[in-house]
């Protein structure tokens, strides 16, 4: 072991790390709340009857999955700045950036949701339906206040857990400089020449928030079972 | 909104002159799918072997392979990759570090990225492999050793054989995942496809031509692996067991 670690560069920077910190948990839990709500519609889309929004829905959450978070990042970034200021006549120099990824990670995460909320809803078992309608329910009384207060009930454990992984995934924004908190990371590491130091750190905090929340996922579900 | 389309840019040649943006498109796709592929290999004996020490009846054992997973499971993927290429090489003994950095630059990236998504992906294999071998009835493990076969026996002629044809599907979205992963590499300058299209986008000023194209390349490398991979559940089929495979 040649290398000298020298953590100094660290404690003075903590309060641009936090803020990187709060934007990451920031698009987190806008991508998480957009994700779940346009995943479940999704979902439902693709189990209705109409056939062209079934397809609609399968080839949207089919596009989404096959290609990288990466690509879908840079789409985002090269689309939604043009549209903003097509549609909303903001000046050119403001920066979208935040808002794009906001938007990138939701529309990608819903593909993801809706998955898993397919999965929850078949899972519900079929008599469920049928009583309700036997009640005299309409089909969106009975997916509402039947069908998906259970079905979300079972997915909590799987939709928290997505959540994790899309905490770790929104380090891609990266990729558009943005300042969220492994790009204040990096930023801090390159400016100081402590660039070992910054990553190390940050992969420690990213693994500890990380590992809690999954450890508290995990006692949820046994909480569930027994 | 006035973009000018261009397909016919892919023809034309780049400032260097050695080849056309088409051509710096199937490199990337073929430094995409090579990093991919030999991650993947690794992966596959990374995962497995961890997976089964995950099962073994050693606290050791089965520790190491717990702290594997959770480590790579709970840090991001662009975090791993920072510090296979920039962190490893500094605090490694300075013999070794030299060595690293005299080799050509793509090839540092290249073994980076490909250390890192096989380490990354070994161990969602890992998860994937113990619980394969965990939804065996445990009567598969006993009735083994009652035959007089040793405990690594077991697992080679009869745990593992089943185990692995239960986990084929969700494998399969691994390695969907992988080559997905990949495009993360961009970050540290290997040239792979993703890499290729904003590379194109800087010197011609196309996005939309240059990201379609590169969106659909993906897309095909996933549509080649489902193919592939459904043809490989077909054939590892065991008859009277799990009939109807995926779904």
């Amino acid at each position: 072991m040649s290398y000298e670690f020298d953590w100094s560069s660290i404690p003075g920077a903590l309060p641009f790390l936090w803020s990187g910190m709060v934007m990451t948990l920031k698009i987190t839990a806008v991508a998480v709340a957009v994700g779940i709500v346009w995943g479940t519609l999704l979902a439902l889309m693709r189990m209705s009857g109409f056939k062209v929004l079934a397809w609609l829905a399968a080839a949207y959450v089919n596009l989404f999955r096959s290609i990288p978070l990466v690509m879908v990042l840079l789409w985002f970034f090269l689309i939604v700045p043009t549209l903003l200021i097509n549609l909303f006549d903001i000046p050119r120099s403001s920066d979208t950036r935040l808002v794009s990824a906001m938007v990138a990670f939701s529309l990608f995460e819903a593909s993801y949701y809706s998955e898993i909320i397919r999965a929850g809803i078949r899972s519900v078992a079929k008599g469920q339906m049928a009583a309700a309608s036997a009640l005299g329910m309409s089909y969106a009384q009975a997916m509402r206040l039947i069908i998906l207060p259970q079905a979300f009930r079972n997915m909590v454990p799987l939709l928290l857990t997505q959540g994790i992984i899309l905490f770790q995934d929104t380090s891609l924004v990266y990729v558009s400089s943005l300042a969220d908190f492994f790009g204040a990371a990096y930023r801090v590491g390159s400016r100081d020449g402590r660039l070992v130091e910054l990553l190390l750190f940050a992969g420690a905090v990213y693994f500890i928030i990380s590992f809690f929340a999954s450890q508290l996922v995990k006692h949820i579900q046994k909480r569930k079972t027994a | 909104m006035n973009y000018h389309w261009n397909w016919a840019i892919f023809l034309a040649e780049t400032p260097s002159g050695s080849s056309t943006y088409l051509g710096w498109m199937l490199s990337g796709l073929e430094v995409t799918l090579a990093v991919s592929l030999s991650a993947w290999i690794i992966a596959l004996l990374v995962g497995l072997l961890m997976g089964v020490l995950r099962t073994v009846p050693n606290r050791w054992l089965s520790g190491i392979a717990a702290i594997y997973v959770e480590v790579f499971r709970n840090t991001p993927l662009l975090v791993q990759l920072f510090i296979w290429y920039f962190v490893l090489p500094e605090i490694v003994p300075a013999s070794i570090g030299d060595a690293y950095k005299s080799i050509n630059p793509f090839l540092q990236q290249f073994l980076a990225a490909m250390l890192c998504l096989a380490l990354f992906t070994g161990a969602r294999v890992c998860e994937q492999v113990r619980s394969g071998i965990n939804s065996l009835s445990i009567g598969q493990k006993s009735a083994g050793l009652a035959l007089g076969f040793t405990l690594p026996q077991t697992y080679r002629y009869v745990i593992l054989p089943m185990a692995i044809r239960i986990i084929l599907p969700p494998l399969t979205s691994e390695f969907l995942n992988i080559f997905k992963n990949s495009a993360v590499a961009s970050t540290i300058g290997l040239l792979e496809l993703a890499a290729q299209g904003r590379q194109l986008v800087d010197y011609t000023a196309q996005p939309y031509e240059s990201f379609i194209a590169v969106t659909v390349m993906f897309m095909m490398i996933n549509t080649v692996v489902m193919i592939l991979m459904h043809r490989v559940e077909a054939r590892a089929r065991v008859p009277g067991h799990m009939g109807g495979g995926q779904e």
